[in-house]
């Protein structure tokens, strides 16, 4: 607790005079008797750095097939999930991720199985009846011989994917989504708040439906099923809507959408800068990916997206926004996103260079079990990283140790008028 | 500090002024209450403050709204946010981000505060509003009174000379309510912040107001005075203002400690006056319907059993295994009726949490039980599991012997009827006769049936008015009547008078007794005191799922300093409940 607390009730006079507390010691230099000074929401390091090593994990789990390096890199994740997941909604998405990626995984074992397997293989496991299609569906082939190579390769694959979605539903239980969108460049905020709001809209949606079809068990219908579904969908857009209404309502009440005054003059460069910076990227990239294109794209690319972030810049200046306690990138923020890096550029490394091509793709025919190579997966443990230097979320029910538990709940102060 | 100058406001397509000569001004430092009856058009009257009226809804603002010098007519609502912090009906509704202390700073980072000023007021903020606990959990996680201190807390932060709050505690229980008023005061008080408000329940804010604006009715012009002025005149109410007004004390008292230290002669009077019998009216046994399956099971039964079926007949013979609890049972299970809520042992989980733990309630035909507790204990869990919403963790629920999370949803509304907390969940047609017309086939009753209901709880209503035009209190009056299409023995409300006035009030209290004496029982779960005290027989605490208190409402509630009624405090130590039963006393 702080230490004017005792004082708040007996405050002399106001809101809008200095504050007592800012006299008693707390004028800016000192330091300020706040647990992580400066930073960001305490006990947190940038959202940035942790997509930038979720993607490093995810990125490493594209180079290579080996089931025993993926599934290192799944538990690297998984661990550091575990350790620096909070309790907050956003971070129970993890689970829905790791569903997502063993459903892609049977998924693709389904398919091996039905459609076949370009992959030729002698060993065969069983032979479906194969579906005679007509001429012109050359090619495709349902049934027929399901081999153990095809079903391995397919299994390799899959698990590939999971691996590289897990590595994403890390970053979502990690980090805020919600925050990082808060790190976009005050032009660009007004549509990060939008994204923000249709992000809730949808958890909203689903706890609209519900409680709908919940009410239509109240009037004696059947709650489950597709009909029951459609017919609440109008009412649950309804809502929807109204909510929406009232949200835009509460926004522009609170000062949504303030403009600073700024000169006419820069609001004709902000609008040339970003319509010319636009059309530059457009055509550079039309230019680098058209065969004639070669030699004028890469430069025209790179003005356009240069006026194009001048643009933005300027355009940040019509933002009257501050932000309070921005996430900084620390020294921990660096070592997080630097472990993935490196776990992504070990294991590109390592699959470009000769040795290590093999170790990192097992052989599929001839079948051949695949050994974990060491140095890729000495590479792959880096990601661990995170789990020791990023702080540990505090665990929710029990107040942080050290804290004296005084209630906080206002005295209920009661003045016959 | 507002000034309303001769201000009407007409919305689109609306034949008539939603308000009109609305005149009256706000001094800088009052706490001002706006009251009046639904659909007087008190949210246009805030709204126009924050100018959302008309800027945002639409609709033509004749006249001037001034706040703090600034005319809202060139002002948009953004602009008048630094002066003007409004915090509407729903919370949630209200919230832009996704954690306490984010949502603290929104509205500075908004208005371009600098940065170790907003770090300065959002731990101020914290501790005014005893948030600093909460300041990194997620909104979504807190509880009603919490997110409504949230919501005020962060329309503070920018420092707003005026405060607009619509029914800031119609949500909350009285203790939640208590905190959340506590802190308004502290605000007018220490900070002189001006605050303009809209409440229902009165017995709770009447007392804080340095003034009314009272909109008497729909399109009359304001009536404005000080609290006591306006209360004598004012269609609507607190029960102490009607006890005031019963005993004709002068000055009329607003609040408990007036009221007691003038009702001293009062209580002589009522000394020797017998208390009402406040119990159920028994009723005669062929008055209780019951569904053809259940009551060919005479006997209770202890275990749950599989859905009834209409071929079983295995409950009329005596069961050949005899459990050893039956043995152990003291009282032999009641003849012929059947209960019609029955709940034993009952334990729910919901993620992780307990939300019910061994809670054991039975229901008989005719008695009102009113479940109470704070915001989360577990009051609409508890209706959840008697309509088979909610499936038990351990323990049974039985519901006109039937289990219900087992039972077709078809068959369970001849035993069960749950109006839920938001009735427009109920309507889902156009018209009231399309909304009866379903109603009637999905109780299976006879044609027209739904409609004679709503004729008689909804007289004058037409029947191609869209739902969603109807006031709170005709919605619930509706979603009533559907209910009790399949004529349930059990009948649950939860949180019946959100939003309603004193008048919608007292008509489904009127509604609710005629529903009991005719053999229906009714659990319903509300922070509404008063409502509890005129209509229970019995009051069920629920805290932490627990059930902490059941008893008579007379025992219970005078007994328990938050959930007295105005009557029982000031009458105390003598028992009267209401004004009603006062008034018939000294008939």
């Amino acid at each position: 607790m702080h230490p004017s607390v005792a004082g708040m009730t007996e405050r002399p006079a106001g809101w809008a005079v200095p504050w007592p507390r800012a006299r008693g010691g707390w004028s800016r230099s000192s330091p300020r008797p706040y647990r992580f000074r400066g930073a960001g929401a305490p006990s947190t390091v940038h959202p940035g750095a942790w997509w930038v090593w979720s993607l490093g994990l995810g990125t490493a789990a594209t180079r290579t097939t080996n089931p025993l390096l993926l599934g290192l890199l799944i538990g690297v994740a998984g661990y550091v999930v575990a350790t620096h997941r909070t309790d907050a909604p956003w971070a129970r998405s993890y689970s829905a991720f790791v569903k997502l990626g063993l459903a892609v995984l049977v998924i693709r074992l389904v398919f091996a199985v039905v459609l076949g397997s370009p992959i030729p293989g002698s060993r065969v496991l069983l032979t479906l009846p194969e579906l005679p299609l007509p001429d012109w569906a050359q090619g495709v082939r349902v049934g027929g011989r399901v081999t153990v190579e095809g079903l391995v390769f397919a299994l390799y694959d899959g698990l590939r994917l999971a691996a590289l979605l897990i590595c994403v539903g890390a970053a979502n239980a990690l980090a805020n989504p919600a925050r990082l969108l808060k790190s976009l460049p005050g032009a660009l905020y007004e549509i990060g708040v939008a994204v923000v709001v249709a992000l809730t809209f949808a958890p909203n949606l689903i706890a609209d439906v519900q409680r709908l079809r919940a009410a239509r068990r109240l009037r004696g219908r059947p709650d489950r099923g597709v009909r029951g579904l459609l017919q609440v969908g109008l009412p649950v857009l309804e809502g929807a809507l109204e909510r929406s209404v009232a949200l835009a309502a509460a926004m522009e009440a609170r000062g949504y959408g303030r403009t600073a005054e700024v000169p006419a003059a820069v609001r004709r460069t902000t609008a040339a800068l970003t319509l010319g910076g636009l059309l530059g990227v457009c055509a550079g990239t039309y230019g680098l990916l058209t065969a004639a294109g070669g030699t004028y794209g890469l430069p025209v690319l790179l003005a356009g997206l240069a006026a194009a972030l001048g643009g933005l810049w300027l355009g940040g200046r019509r933002s009257l926004r501050t932000r309070y306690r921005p996430d900084v990138w620390g020294v921990r923020a660096w070592l997080v996103a630097g472990s993935g890096v490196v776990v992504a550029g070990l294991l590109i490394l390592a699959s470009v260079s000769s040795g290590g091509s093999a170790a990192l793709h097992p052989g599929v025919v001839p079948l051949v079990s695949p050994t974990l190579p060491l140095w890729p997966a000495a590479a792959v443990l880096l990601g661990l990283l995170p789990a020791f230097v990023a702080p540990s979320p505090p665990s929710p029910p029990s107040p942080p140790a050290g804290k004296p538990s005084e209630p906080v709940e206002p005295v209920a102060v009661k003045e016959p008028s | 500090m507002i000034r309303f100058e001769d201000v009407s406001v007409t919305y689109d397509e609306a034949p008539e002024p939603a308000v009109q000569h609305v005149d009256f001004e706000v001094p800088e430092g009052e706490l001002v209450l706006l009251v009046g009856p639904s659909g007087v058009g008190k949210s246009t009257v805030l709204g126009a403050v924050s100018g959302l009226v008309p800027h945002f809804t639409g609709g033509t603002l004749r006249g001037r709204v001034t706040v703090a010098g600034r005319d809202t007519r060139t002002h948009k609502p953004r602009e008048l946010a630094d002066v003007v912090g409004t915090v509407g009906q729903d919370p949630l509704a209200h919230f832009v981000t996704d954690t306490v202390e984010d949502e603290l700073a929104y509205g500075m980072e908004s208005l371009g505060l600098a940065p170790d000023v907003m770090r300065r007021r959002v731990e101020e903020t914290l501790d005014l509003l005893g948030l600093a606990e909460l300041r990194d959990r997620p909104i979504a996680t807190l509880s009603g009174g919490q997110q409504q201190r949230v919501a005020i807390g962060s329309v503070l932060t920018p420092h707003p000379r005026v405060l607009v709050l619509d029914e800031p505690t119609s949500a909350l229980d009285p203790a939640a309510a208590e905190e959340v008023l506590a802190v308004l005061q502290r605000l007018v008080h220490d900070l002189g912040t001006t605050v303009l408000m809209a409440e229902h329940r009165l017995e709770r804010v009447v007392q804080y107001a340095d003034r009314i604006v009272l909109l008497p009715s729909p399109g009359a012009a304001p009536a404005v005075g000080t609290p006591a002025e306006v209360m004598a005149y004012s269609p609507v109410y607190p029960p102490v203002v009607a006890l005031g007004r019963l005993a004709g004390w002068s000055p009329l008292p607003l609040t408990v400690r007036d009221a007691r230290r003038a009702a001293g002669e009062l209580r002589e009077r009522l000394a020797d006056r017998p208390y009402p019998a406040h119990t159920p009216t028994p009723v005669p046994a062929a008055a209780v319907e019951t569904p053809p399956a259940a009551s060919r099971r005479p006997f209770r039964r202890t275990r749950p059993s599989p859905p009834p079926t209409p071929t079983s007949d295995t409950a009329l013979e005596p069961t050949p295994t005899t459990t050893p609890r039956r043995l152990f049972r003291k009282t032999p299970p009641p003849p012929t009726t059947l209960c019609p809520a029955e709940v034993d042992a009952l334990s729910v989980r919901r993620a992780r949490v307990e939300a019910l733990r061994r809670v054991t309630l039975t229901v008989s035909p005719g008695e009102t039980v009113a479940l109470m507790g704070r915001n989360g204990a577990g009051k609409s869990t508890l209706l959840g599991a008697l309509v088979g919403l909610v499936e038990p963790a351990a323990g049974s629920v039985r519901v006109g012997g039937a289990v219900p999370h087992r039972t077709a949803p078809r068959d369970l509304v001849r035993r069960v009827g749950l109006v839920p907390q938001e009735p427009r969940d109920l309507l889902y047609a156009d018209t009231v006769a399309a909304e009866c017309a379903a109603a009637d086939a999905d109780a299976g009753a006879g044609a027209g049936s739904c409609r004679a209901l709503v004729s008689e709880l909804l007289p004058g209503i037409t029947d191609d008015t869209h739902p969603r035009d109807l006031s709170e209190g005709q919605r619930l009056a509706l979603a009533l009547a559907v209910v009790l299409t399949a004529r349930p023995p059990l009948l649950l409300l939860d949180e019946p008078t959100r939003g309603l006035d004193y008048a919608a009030k007292a008509r489904l209290v009127g509604v609710l007794r005629a529903l009991a004496a005719e053999g229906h029982a009714i659990v319903l779960a509300t922070h509404d005191v008063e409502l509890a005290a005129e209509l229970a027989h019995r009051v069920v605490i629920l805290a932490d799922g627990e059930v902490v208190a059941d008893g008579p409402t007379a025992e219970v509630v005078v007994a328990s300093p938050s959930f007295a009624p105005q009557v029982t405090k000031i009458l105390a130590p003598q028992r009267w409940l209401t004004v009603t039963q006062v008034r018939e006393a000294l008939r």
